[in-house]
């Protein structure tokens, strides 16, 4: 973990999955999450489907079950969301053990669950797949604002400086017998956010005055570009065109 | 002192020279007085200066990034004016204080790459440039990892790289040795040491002073108050004081072995 | 936490995209105009600092905590244009990163929690620095109006989009109570310490408060006590003064944290809290992202929280809100649903009723959240 900006969802491999460029890769999740969201709800098996899919590139970028599923958890907030929907919602409803449900909202559940959690999946296979400054050079490379794909990189590479300098800054607050318990210290943990805000526009200041000094006038130089073959292209095709399979025959049958 | 640029004959020209620089902040505050420096190409000099006595205000003309309100700063025989500028920022080659400011690309490699990219450098000559700077500083191996993943030191000594990749006509170090471990400290200097670059050092570590410049410089109150070799200002321990200067307890400036000029 | 994939239908989040991609570019032109080439340092720092200040945890008290989304706080301290730019960088960030919030729902995501709170938030802002006395503790009425306001119009916004292409038949009216009620006891949160951390940098620089900028010049001192917020406005603002200013219903006064008193402050919060707990019986668990829940010792979430900042906030970014969500929230949330089964449909409605037992069970439910205006 230690080589790379790596994060947490990274996992480290050599797999077919993982060599594929990453624009090829984040275009095809996207075509492959908007597939999913346009299949209709009753259309149960294609969601199945697609849990098979995603499953199957799971296997071909070894990425584990276990992994995988563990890095789902940030969906679990909404779960919990959707199983209130048949309480919740309108029409007709049915008995079960003795619950009244919405039929529509059973249905509204359902929908959100299948797709969020086909959405979550695979995202956390891109994360999983692929380094954060390839993601960026991927965007970039899709036609991402260049100054966008700027402002995340420079995001990332002080996302740490100043999650440091928070750090301190608690240590600080604690060494001086300070614990935060309820909105009576808000104001020595806003000024800790003031403090933190000043100290991190200041540091801009000063990395572009490093930029200037180092020739800066108003563009990045281009040092990395992806390039993807037709091969690299058509692997990463592969789940979408297979997904659109699925949303059609769901619309049809 | 001709004053046409001659890009192609260094050593024809000081390395830099500084003449009646003056600088009054925006808001009123003036900070430089008149200050005058020349430094030959290939001399170390050491700007010596208690901290608010306009070091980093010199520094930041040096590279045109404050424009003088009087007086003029010239690298190699190059003004520093508008339309120099380009020019003028790959001649010197700034290394700020905290690595942390200069490092802002997301690996060691493409940070190094940044100046000479910024001046049209791209392929294989744009990856020598990475490799040989990288290679004088001894990180040829960390290229591929992230800034925040290096040691101070490593990062300190990335930092140099970055501007060495500009193959700079002077190297202008804000106050190299802070924060630095002894080992880090002896390794900067070692490198330091064996560029034989024009290197200007603006510190208030008085031994890493002597231990790499030859001549220094006293900035106080915005005016060059003294200019002279290290050894002897750093022995003048009335002139220290003066200017708020203080060698470590128990340091004696003769007793130490003189670095080569 | 933000709107996952299938919360919308497909034409309302690429429309959604549309909207968030023109508020991006309509702000890359305002924001290079602003700060030139300094834009992407400055942009990447500010957006670094954003996420960096979502990690941080204001204990709401009984357990419960709450962050900042930060749509607001951006908008002031360095103006609506490079706001969007940040808040739309984290959450694209955090949703090719992260798996936070979905990728089809990222317009749906920035529209609603960049582009719409920045835009109530901002005009907001300056309509009332303008207007009130050119103070210091102006500006903190300000920001905390401003804030305030800014989360609820979200969330009618989330409604907005709920009514033309939600997924889930659940009846508008009820939405819309049940959002807006929620967000207003959010925004109290938001405005309480968004008003605190502006005044935090305004006291010491304050000329990187971009929305107060006009405030720099020498201050106008007045004799007039506080109490002439309303209405002194014809002395010393000098064109603009139509008496708009009265109409702001907010708790100015009250709350004014520009001047430290600590009680309104607490007073909101423990409001903000009691409303939650109330209403979560059922939306809230879509929402209260903002409010999360530890069972047992207070002091707890700060330390997780803030040891996760001890790694790299990337490398920890997950455990923000599933450390809670398994640690409190798995059996909670069961119990959550527990709780809604036996109050059975009627509990709906953004009861006021504060059910005592039942809602902190459910407040557990509420590290969830499925939609973020928050």
């Amino acid at each position: 973990m230690s080589t790379g900006h790596t994060h947490k969802l990274y996992r480290h491999g050599a797999s077919p999955v993982h060599r594929l460029p990453a624009h090829c890769k984040i275009l095809a999740v996207l075509a492959f999450v908007l597939l999913v969201v346009a299949t209709p709800r009753a259309a149960m098996w294609a969601f199945g489907g697609y849990a098979l899919l995603l499953a199957a590139v799971a296997v071909v970028a070894r990425v584990p079950p276990g992994f995988w599923l563990r890095r789902m958890l940030i969906e679990v907030p909404f779960v919990a969301f959707a199983v209130l929907l048949p309480f919740v919602a309108e029409g007709p409803r049915v008995e079960w053990l003795g619950l009244s449900l919405s039929e529509s909202g059973l249905w509204a559940a359902w929908n959100v669950l299948a797709k969020g959690t086909l959405g979550v999946a695979a995202s956390v296979l891109l994360a999983a797949t692929t380094e954060i400054r390839e993601l960026l050079l991927g965007l970039e490379r899709l036609g991402l604002p260049p100054v966008l794909v700027q402002i995340a990189a420079f995001m990332i590479r002080y996302l740490d400086v100043i999650a440091d300098e928070l750090r301190r800054m608690r240590i600080a607050r604690a060494s001086r017998g300070f614990t935060a318990r309820g909105p009576r210290q808000w104001a020595v943990l806003a000024k800790s956010a003031g403090a933190l805000f000043v100290r991190s526009y200041e540091r801009g200041e000063r990395v572009h005055l490093a930029m200037l000094s180092r020739g800066y006038t108003g563009t990045m130089p281009v040092i990395d570009r992806l390039t993807a073959s037709t091969a690299q292209w058509a692997g990463a095709a592969t789940l979408p065109l297979a997904a659109l399979v699925l949303c059609l025959l769901g619309w049809l049958l | 002192m001709t004053r046409t640029p001659t890009p192609d004959l260094p050593g024809s020209h000081p390395s830099l020279e500084v003449s009646g620089l003056a600088y009054a902040y925006p808001d009123g505050h003036q900070a430089l007085f008149g200050v005058d420096l020349t430094v030959q190409p290939g001399e170390r000099v050491a700007v010596l200066g208690p901290n608010g006595a306009g070091k980093t205000t010199l520094v930041l003309h040096l590279n045109g990034i404050l424009t003088a309100g009087a007086g003029r700063v010239v690298v190699g025989g190059l003004p520093v004016a508008r339309e120099n500028l380009a020019e003028i920022r790959r001649r010197v080659g700034l290394v700020f204080q905290d690595p942390d400011d200069q490092l802002f690309m997301p690996t060691v490699r493409e940070d190094v790459a940044f100046g000479p990219a910024a001046a049209g450098l791209r392929g294989p000559a744009l990856e020598e440039r990475v490799g040989e700077a990288l290679e004088l500083v001894g990180l040829a191996d960390c290229a591929e990892r992230p800034p925040h993943h290096l040691s101070y030191g490593q990062r300190r000594r990335v930092a140099v790289a970055t501007v060495l990749a500009s193959r700079p006509e002077i190297l202008v170090l804000d106050e190299p040795s802070s924060n630095l471990d002894p080992s880090a400290r002896r390794e900067l200097a070692d490198i330091l040491r064996g560029l034989g670059t024009t290197v200007l050092m603006v510190t208030h570590d008085l031994p890493y002073a002597l231990e790499l410049c030859p001549r220094s410089v006293i900035l106080s109150e915005g005016v060059v108050a003294a200019d002279g070799p290290t050894v002897e200002l750093l022995s003048d321990e009335p002139l220290l004081r003066r200017h708020r200067l203080e060698l470590p307890y128990g340091f004696d400036p003769r007793s130490v072995p003189l670095p080569r000029p | 936490m933000h709107v996952p994939d299938g919360f919308f239908d497909a034409p309302v989040s690429l429309a959604a995209g549309a909207v968030a991609a023109g508020a991006v570019a309509v702000s890359l032109r305002g924001a290079r105009r602003e700060l030139d080439d300094r834009l992407t340092p400055l942009a990447g720092l500010v957006a670094a600092f954003v996420f960096a200040v979502q990690m941080i945890n204001f204990p709401v008290g009984a357990g419960t905590s709450g962050h900042l989304m930060g749509g607001a706080l951006a908008a002031i301290l360095v103006g609506p244009y490079t706001a969007v730019l940040c808040l739309s960088v984290v959450l694209l960030i955090q949703a090719l990163l992260f798996a936070d919030g979905g990728l089809t729902a990222l317009g749906v995501n920035i529209t609603l929690l960049g582009v719409v709170a920045v835009l109530v938030a901002y005009p907001l802002f300056r309509l009332l620095t303008k207007t009130l006395p050119r103070r210091r503790s102006s500006v903190g009425v300000a920001a905390f109006v401003a804030a305030l306001v800014s989360v609820p119009a979200a969330a009618v916004a989330f409604t907005g989009l709920f009514a033309i292409g939600g997924t889930a038949d659940v009846p508008l009216g009820r939405v819309l109570a049940a959002m807006v009620g929620v967000h207003t006891a959010i925004g109290l949160g938001e405005a309480a310490i968004t008003a605190m951390t502006v005044g935090a940098v305004l006291a010491v620089r304050p000329d990187l408060v971009h929305g107060a900028r006009d405030l720099r010049r020498p201050l106008v001192l007045r004799t007039a006590s506080g109490d002439a917020g309303a209405k002194a406005a014809p002395a010393d603002t000098a064109a603009t003064h139509a008496p708009t200013s009265p109409t702001t219903p907010a708790p100015p006064t009250g709350a004014a944290p520009g001047r430290r008193s600590v009680r309104p402050v607490w007073i909101a919060g423990l409001a903000a809290s009691l409303l939650c707990a109330g209403v979560l019986s059922f939306y809230a668990s879509q929402e209260l992202d903002g409010l999360e829940r530890v069972s047992t010792d207070h002091g707890i979430m700060e330390r997780e929280r803030e040891h996760d900042l001890a790694d790299s906030p990337l490398a920890d970014y997950e455990l923000r809100d599933v450390d809670n969500g398994l640690l409190s929230g798995g059996t909670a949330g069961v119990l959550g649903v527990g709780v809604t089964l036996a109050v059975g449909t009627g509990v709906l409605l953004l009861v006021r009723r504060r059910n005592r037992t039942g809602p902190p069970a459910t407040a557990v439910g509420g590290t969830s959240s499925g939609a973020d205006a928050g």
